[in-house]
């Protein structure tokens, strides 16, 4: 067995042992409040197991481990259902950016060390009501002030800005020049004054993403984290951090084997629908682009061993795996009938169709919306020409809105 | 044929879309459906009194004799509004099955308390399965006595919630006939289905021993007929529902910029618009053009309704999860109505039959045409 096989089937014997403790059965009737304080349990559990922050330096508490063992474990770890999703944001982008760019390391050991003990959540607050696809179109400025900054605004999709200690943020701090460069990027105390979070309830029913509201927040300047006009090139380092996320080709829905399963128990004109052609058709569609899915994501990891970074490939994955999720989802809702109407609230994506169903159309927005990806796609992989930019060399403040 | 001019048609299409305009507007419907009862009965009283609960009753009874050309045009408008209201069941399938029975003083009085908006039926149509197939009903009457009595299930039954009668298709004599039930009685246990629709609210019956009247003469072609004009009617809804929902979403495609553009202005997006505007206008053509074959009786009537039936649902389905996404983020919140048009296309899919059972049911009527 080779070395990172063994790692996968030690860590897949740890989860197996805290299944019980921490898996979906015993989250099943939680409120929010007692899924999160059960979520934070569970991630002091990993800490000291030794199963947070498996990349990161053992210098702030990591494991000094690569990106290999670190999708390895996040691939085995997202078979359970564990209350993991409160720090997902949290320690996948903002902390370890904190790590990066932190101006000062001493806090930012400390506040690290948190974070991985689940004592601690960061946020990321980027996206704007005006800066959705367009990230460096937004609005929320910080002026100078004193030795320091004032930041008014609001942001917007801030998962889990409600339980946040900390966030990093982007703001404008020149609208005299063209966009990308008129920006720079802070860390932010959520409970500082003039800080007002209001969850948004969404389509399915839940309320993980915030409006974030900024009214004149003061902040002294060592929270700077970029350059003064540098914090683009932060964000983008910010965002590249996905590339090292473990990938589902189930695009976070059920796995095929329900959907077939499903085809077994249900009758299409008297016979099971899995002999229907129209399904098997679907079915065996569905299982090439999933080895597609998973081929490419075992490039991916040769490349991480080989010491390559990942390339824009990786955007293949949500763009695929969610688009034939919401596909086969639908499928699976029709195929039900009217059986298909019945709704749970606390259903599971992963275990669930109309769940599914419903929460999909979040998958193909969030985080790059399919028609951003097929752009990056066209552009970044094919090397297209880039569409017309009328926003491109003029200052922020003359762009047409 | 109606009696109706185009104009009166028009008129009447006009009024109806001023009164939801006024009653029934995105802050009226988001607190009806939150409601206890699902339907406004402010609004139910208005729309009687501008004769809509009448629409399709006889003068003689009275209605106002509309046809089907009419009704599709209401609905089109209540489909824009999303509608939250007995008005299906009770002005449309309630009024057909009545308007069939021979028995000329029940129907003078079930008909009146339509009109008038006095009484609210609910028709229990279909069994277990929902396939709104006459082998799927349940129910079974017996005899005891001079008196008939019900037993069995029927399901997906809308609107229970304050409904003074049942109209219940079951089986009797071997064959299908259509009872009048109260619902309130012990004998009916009325038990709430969770649905993903909040614009309407369902129900399962389950009858034990529950007294009923046969209304006369109300057989397998009336039923035939019933379901016919509600599945035209669902497709007129469907119709003004896909059309608003496109409308909304071609006026931010018009107003939202992002890279110092309106998003409109990419040739993906409105190559996606274009294509979405092609599924409205057929998901209105094909509706429209039910209705008129059903007003002039003609014998292709039934072809034109099961194509309208699975032309306007699976437009709406796909139109209606296309704006969410060219909207992007803002038309997944709760807030935002997209949503609630997505989530009622999808109850379109299989109330009153599913996509696939209405083109199977159009290819062989064209076979047998």
């Amino acid at each position: 067995m080779s070395d990172i096989e063994t790692y996968r089937k030690n860590a897949a014997t740890w989860l197996e042992s805290v299944v019980q403790t921490y898996g979906k059965a015993a989250r099943k009737g939680l409120s929010e409040s007692e899924d999160l304080a059960l979520g934070r349990r569970y991630q002091n559990a990993k800490f000291e197991a030794g199963y947070a922050g498996i990349n990161w330096p053992t210098e702030y508490g990591g494991q000094g481990l690569s990106h290999i063992e670190k999708v390895t474990f996040e691939s085995e770890e997202m078979k359970h259902g564990f209350p993991s999703g409160y720090f997902g944001i949290s320690l996948g982008m903002p902390v370890p950016i904190l790590m990066q760019f932190g101006p000062d390391q001493e806090f930012a050991k400390e506040r690290v060390l948190k974070a991985l003990k689940g004592e601690e959540i960061w946020c990321q607050l980027f996206s704007e009501p005006a800066g959705g696809s367009d990230l460096a179109g937004l609005r929320t400025k910080a002026e100078p002030d004193g030795n320091g900054w004032k930041i008014n605004g609001q942001k917007l999709w801030t998962s889990w800005a409600q339980y946040s200690d900390y966030g990093v943020i982007v703001v404008r701090t020149d609208p005299n020049v063209p966009k990308h460069k008129g920006l720079t990027y802070f860390w932010v105390d959520m409970k500082a004054p003039g800080v007002d979070v209001r969850p948004i309830k969404l389509a399915g029913g839940d309320s993980h993403v915030n409006e974030v509201f900024f009214d004149d927040v003061k902040i002294s300047d060592d929270h700077r984290m970029s350059p003064v006009g540098g914090g683009f090139a932060v964000a983008m380092a910010t965002l590249m951090i996905e590339r090292y996320v473990a990938t589902d080709s189930a695009g976070f829905g059920p796995h095929l084997e329900l959907f077939i399963d499903l085809a077994k128990a249900i009758e299409i004109n008297g016979k099971p629908a899995i002999a229907d052609g129209r399904i098997r058709q679907q079915i065996a569609r569905n299982y090439a682009m999933r080895s597609g899915l998973n081929a490419i994501t075992a490039r991916a990891m040769l490349m991480m061993k080989a010491g390559m970074t990942p390339g824009p490939e990786g955007s293949l994955n949500k763009l695929v795996s969610v688009r034939s999720r919401q596909k086969l989802s639908e499928l699976a809702i029709d195929l039900q009938g009217s059986e298909g109407f019945a709704y749970d609230d606390h259903a599971q994506q992963k275990d669930n169709w109309t769940s599914s169903w419903i929460n999909a159309p979040t998958g193909r927005i969030a985080g790059g919306a399919d028609e951003m990806l097929l752009n990056t796609i066209a552009e970044k992989i094919l090397g297209l020409p880039q569409d017309h930019r009328p926003d491109k060399g003029i200052a922020f403040n003359q762009i047409p809105a | 044929m109606s009696e109706i001019s185009s104009e009166d048609r028009l008129a009447m299409r006009d009024s109806f879309a001023r009164l939801l305009a006024a009653q029934a507007g995105e802050k009226a419907l988001r607190e009806t459906m939150a409601s206890p009862h699902g339907f406004d009965e402010n609004l139910w009283q208005s729309m009687a009194e501008i004769g809509l609960l009448g629409l399709i009753v006889d003068p003689e009874y009275g209605g106002i004799g509309g046809d089907a050309q009419i009704l599709e045009d209401l609905m089109e408008e209540a489909g824009a509004h999303l509608l939250c209201s007995p008005f299906l069941s009770t002005a449309v399938m309630a009024a057909s099955l009545i308007s069939a029975s021979s028995d000329e003083i029940l129907k003078t009085a079930l008909l009146s308390s339509i009109c008038d908006g006095t009484k609210i039926f609910a028709v229990a149509a279909t069994g277990e399965n929902g396939l709104w197939t006459n082998e799927d009903i349940s129910v079974e009457a017996h005899k005891q006595g001079d008196e008939w009595i019900l037993d069995g299930s029927a399901s997906f039954v809308l609107h229970v919630e304050k409904a003074d009668h049942l109209l219940v298709f079951a089986r009797a004599d071997g064959g299908l006939r259509v009872f009048l039930a109260d619902p309130a009685t012990d004998a009916v246990d009325v038990q709430k289905l969770a649905t993903n629709d909040p614009t309407l609210r369902l129900s399962k019956l389950i009858f034990s021993g529950a007294n009923a009247r046969p209304l006369a003469d109300v057989d397998e072609a009336a039923i035939e007929t019933a379901l016919e004009l509600a599945k035209l009617a669902q497709a007129g809804e469907q119709a003004g529902g896909v059309k608003r929902i496109f409308d909304i979403t071609v006026e931010y495609l018009r107003t939202r910029y992002q890279f110092g553009r309106q998003i409109g202005s990419y040739q993906s997006l409105k190559h996606i618009a274009a294509d979405m505007l092609i599924e409205v206008e057929s998901a209105a053509s094909a509706a429209r053009h039910a209705a008129r074959m059903l007003a002039t009786e003609s014998p292709e009537a039934k072809t034109f309704v099961s194509l309208a039936a699975f032309a306007c649902a699976d437009a709406y389905r796909d139109v209606s999860a296309q704006a969410i996404q060219l909207h992007g983020g803002i038309a997944y919140t709760w807030e935002h109505p997209a949503h609630l048009y997505w989530r009622r296309a999808r109850t379109g899919l299989w109330l009153f039959g599913s996509s696939d059972q209405h083109r199977e049911a159009y290819l062989t009527s064209l076979e047998a045409a």
